[in-house]
């Protein structure tokens, strides 16, 4: 942007719509929203440059809520629509609200696919292991033996780990973060703002009415910091209150250490958010409460040409090599002849 | 074996052997089928033939009809592969009811075919195919070549593999490779008969297999071998000649369906001044417009191969929200699966063009063969009250001029439009007229501006809403499914607005009809009989009430590229004919659509064979239907 040009700097507030927010009271929503406005001021998108895209479920009426460009869609599609919008114009910021019955269910293949071509869509997964909107009904990501409306004797499926998914299918950007973590939150958001590609973020997301406390394990005081395990780009994964816990690998499984006893920072696993090999990001993923901390941050972040750079690569090339179509080339290919 | 070579049942050997020359006789058209084994390179063969004749100067029409097997078992009915080739001196719009001359490449392909060679037809069939093991593997229990059966044909029983090979022999080709070119020989043999020019061809193949030089001698090593042989093997008592047709002057080229909807679809987003942008998954018989559409970049021609059906359809609501002219294109299966997506596109009221090009159904069905069973689908296959324009292709060229409409009526209206084509126009080819660039209409797209007075749903004249672009500094606004606020778009549960907003979106549509050409008839508006048909019956229709005018028979015509919303006359005109007859390759669904929507009760007239009518049948129908009066 030139020097000379100045704009009004916008605050959380001008991102937000005229309309009445409607999530039940004390829903994890509000925070994401909250957080979200407050990145993308600082992170300075215009509003005008900005389109949320959604499918069906409580956290699909976020696009609702900011005054940007938006697109309430129907259920499982928005990772679809968005490469629409993105593809169609390269310009704009795209960010894709969704839950997990709308992104893992009924649009798993969606998510699979928009994750491998590296589209450059920000997907926000709010995660509450439930179906809230249809009211009480097991989600991909309930545990095993949930008990819910449509599974009273529990839920006999077992889970699917989106980061895992994420990662199988190739995703550039994979992270993890909490409602109630507000500042995480806030740090999360901004990075996947600032990357180049597809930028996947599981958002663990109370639902007060469905689900409540299905994350307390990792929000509550007295057990989130044992629960729960930072990450931070090359560092040691380390965790506990007194930060004395750490994760060592044996051969290929992880397992927790306490620094001490002869066991040293020097032992541990660092993390590589940047490493090519997909390897590492994949073993967090599979880190699971109650057996391992379960990892917050960014588990993987690695730049790869996105899928409408290398399409506008070939409309490029194709432009150089034919010239800029003309209609009366168009009309004259193959073999023509004249009847007078 | 060299003195089968000349043998013939009608006239006899002895006879042709005492004629020297070879008259050539002179017909108004001609119609040749090629057929063999899905692997045996027919479509090159009829494509060759067809482009051939179109330079030439002849009215072309073609139909190619392929099994769904890539390669089904070799030398069975169901892996037969045939094209049919229809050329004239005159107005052609129909492949042909019967082919007059039949190219069989091996046993299957006579027993598939043989029940359309008109009688005392050309056979020309290879004869080395015809082993014990294909003559079992056909279903023949004795040898059709020797048996008598054929008497009724003019057979012509030719060593095309080993010809083939001897005159490939020298090009350094081996094994299957040498096989390969057979198909050439039989296109050279086809054009001595017909009195083509090889050079189209050759010079095809010196293009095409330019970097292969052994190949392309060998093909064209057959091709003339085959048409030598036709000179000097003294096996046909005549040569024939189609003359040129008188088309309407201009530049031409040849384009099937499928081409001339990528071509019109290209040419559309240029005269809107704005990119293309299509979404599809592969899905027979559309995927040749990816195809097309994919190696025209250069035009700003986006394509976007989905991972399936859904995204296809919502990756292009998604473009067309960020201002593209966005189009899917699919066949009946595919268009259930976008069926929710239309809807989301109706209540966005976001222009989208869906091209279904429909087969055989229900479910996988026959997938390469032709139907016209989704009507009722493009019309009513969403739920809630979603109506979207529907039009509805009748020939390869007209597939180029729908597609221009079809995204005018898109941008101008806000609405989906769903263009019907079918597997028979779709893969059938025609000359195609240039057209030439001040003839083609403007398209004019607007978006507001920043700064200008802006509502999401603030309708003009035609109740269009206003196409406001994402990027454009204070505009934002949120569209989506669920039901909007007149005007201002925010979302609304409110009683009266919903029937207020139902009522709006299919005014809407029914306000297109106020856009459309004239309706046009072919004969008297007060005719005893008016025969009304859409889609691809268009050829056998039009031909077959010409011919009963010709005699004479007081029967009109009507073609309706528009579904919904009907032409407006349409109402007040059929009322005037003494009966309506509607032919359809279907039970009956445009027939009810009138029924529902015009005070007509028009007889049916119904065929679901996944093939196309014969003129004949029709003309056969007309004069069942006058007799009974």
């Amino acid at each position: 942007m030139p020097a000379d040009v100045t704009l009004p700097q916008l605050t959380a507030k001008d991102y937000a719509s005229d309309q009445e927010v409607r999530w039940c009271p004390g829903c994890g929503d509000y925070a994401i929203l909250a957080q979200m406005k407050k990145v993308l001021a600082e992170v300075g998108i215009p509003r005008e440059k900005l389109v949320f895209v959604s499918g069906i479920g409580c956290s699909s009426r976020f696009p609702y809520y900011l005054e940007t460009y938006g697109l309430h869609g129907i259920h499982g599609r928005a990772m679809a629509v968005a490469t629409g919008v993105r593809v169609a114009n390269p310009d704009l910021s795209v960010w894709v609200v969704t839950g997990d019955g709308d992104g893992l269910s009924i649009g798993g293949n969606h998510f699979i696919h928009t994750m491998r071509r590296n589209v450059d869509v920000k997907v926000l997964l709010f995660d509450n292991r439930i179906y809230g909107l249809t009211k009480g009904q097991y989600s991909p990501t309930s545990p095993q033996g949930k008990k819910t409306k449509s599974t009273p004797l529990g839920a006999i499926d077992y889970p699917l780990h989106p980061l895992s998914v994420a990662i199988g299918a190739e995703a550039t950007f994979v992270a993890r973060t909490i409602d109630v973590n507000v500042k995480h939150l806030a740090e999360v958001l901004k990075r996947a703002a600032e990357h180049r590609g597809t930028a996947f973020i599981q958002i663990y997301q109370n639902c007060v009415i469905f689900n409540d406390g299905a994350f307390e394990y990792a929000t509550d005081k007295p057990t989130k910091d044992d629960t729960t395990l930072y990450l931070e780009h090359g560092k040691p994964l380390l965790f506990g209150r007194d930060r004395r816990q750490g994760i060592r690998l044996n051969g290929m499984t992880p397992e927790i250490v306490t620094l001490g006893e002869g066991v040293t920072e020097a032992d541990l696993l660092v993390h590589d958010e940047k490493a090519d090999d997909p390897s590492l990001a994949y073993l967090l993923s599979r880190m699971h409460h109650p057996q391992f901390p379960e990892p917050m941050g960014v588990f993987r972040c690695v730049q790869r040409p996105t899928y409408e750079d290398l399409l506008m690569g070939q409309v490029q090339s194709a432009i150089e090599a034919h010239g800029p179509g003309k209609l009366e080339d168009l009309f004259a290919e193959g073999e023509t002849w004249d009847v007078s | 074996m060299r003195e089968s070579l000349g043998t013939m049942s009608v006239p006899s050997a002895e006879q042709q052997r005492q004629r020297r020359t070879v008259e050539t006789i002179d017909l108004a058209d001609v119609t040749v089928r090629f057929s063999g084994d899905s692997g045996d390179g027919m479509q090159l063969a009829g494509t060759q033939m067809t482009n051939t004749s179109a330079i030439f100067g002849n009215d072309v029409c073609t139909w190619p009809d392929y099994p769904a097997e890539i390669r089904a078992p070799v030398g069975t009915p169901a892996g037969v592969s045939g094209f049919q080739l229809h050329f004239g001196s005159h107005k052609l719009r129909t492949p042909g009811d019967r082919v007059q001359a039949l190219v069989a490449m091996n046993p299957a392909a006579l027993k598939v075919n043989l029940a359309d060679l008109e009688p005392g037809g050309i056979l020309v069939v290879n004869e080395d195919a015809f082993t014990a093991g294909n003559l079992k593997k056909a279903g023949y229990t004795s040898n059709p070549l020797d048996d008598g059966s054929l008497s009724g044909f003019r057979v012509h029983r030719v060593p095309i593999e080993r010809l083939n090979a001897e005159a490939v022999a020298d090009t350094g080709l081996t094994g299957r490779a040498v096989g390969r070119c057979k198909n050439f020989f039989a296109l050279g043999l086809t054009y001595w008969l017909y009195d083509r020019s090889m050079e189209p061809t050759l010079k095809w193949i010196e293009e095409k297999f330019g970097t292969l030089p052994a190949v392309a001698a060998a093909n064209a090593r057959a091709l003339k071998a085959g048409y030598y042989f036709g000179e000097t093997a003294e096996m046909f008592e005549a040569r024939y000649f189609v003359r040129k047709a008188t088309l309407p002057p201009g530049r031409y080229r040849r384009a099937t369906g499928n081409e001339a909807l990528a071509l019109g679809l290209v040419t559309a987003a240029r005269l809107a001044g704005k990119t293309l942008f299509y979404g599809s998954y592969p899905i027979t018989p559309a995927s040749d417009i990816l195809h097309e559409l994919s190696r025209l970049k250069h035009y700003d021609v986006r394509t976007f191969q989905a991972e399936d059906e859904i995204a296809a359809v919502t990756s292009c609501i998604g473009a067309a929200y960020a201002g593209a002219i966005a189009v899917t294109g699919t066949s009946g299966p595919g268009l259930a699966l976008k069926g929710e997506a239309i809807g989301l596109a109706v209540m966005t009221e976001l222009p989208l063009v869906v091209i279904d090009v429909q087969r055989a159904g229900p479910s996988t069905g026959m997938p390469t063969k032709p139907e016209q069973a989704d009507l009722s689908q493009a019309l009513c296959g969403r739920h809630g009250e979603s109506p979207v324009c529907v039009l509805a292709a009748g020939t390869p060229a007209d597939c180029f001029d729908l597609a221009i409409e079809a995204v005018r009526i898109a941008t101008e209206f806000m609405t989906p439009v769903v263009l019907l084509s079918d597997g028979y126009i779709a893969n059938g080819a025609g000359p195609w007229r240039v057209p030439e660039l001040s003839a083609l209409p403007m398209l004019t797209v607007r978006h507001p501006k920043a700064g200008e007075p802006f509502e999401p749903y603030q309708r003009d004249e035609r109740l269009s809403r206003p196409w406001a672009l994402p990027g454009t500094p204070g505009l934002q606004h949120r569209v989506g499914g669920l039901e909007k606020t007149d005007i201002t778009g925010h979302v609304c549960y409110e009683p009266q607005n919903h029937e207020h907003m139902v009522r709006l979106r299919r005014q809407k549509i029914d306000n297109i009809a106020r856009t459309l050409p004239p309706l046009e008839v072919l004969g008297r508006r007060d005719a005893e009989l008016v025969v009304v048909g859409w889609g691809s019956t268009y050829g056998a229709i039009t031909t077959a009430v010409e011919h009963c005018q010709a005699e004479g028979l007081s029967v009109s015509s009507i073609h309706l590229r528009y579904l919904d919303p009907l032409p407006p006359e349409l109402g007040t005109l059929l009322p005037r004919f003494g009966r309506v007859l509607i032919p359809e390759n279907n039970l009956g669904q445009l027939r009810r659509h009138l029924r529902a929507e015009l005070p007509v009760d028009p007889l049916g007239f119904n065929k679901v064979q996944g093939k196309p009518f014969a003129v004949g049948e029709i003309e056969a129908k007309i004069r069942e239907v006058l007799k009974g009066k």
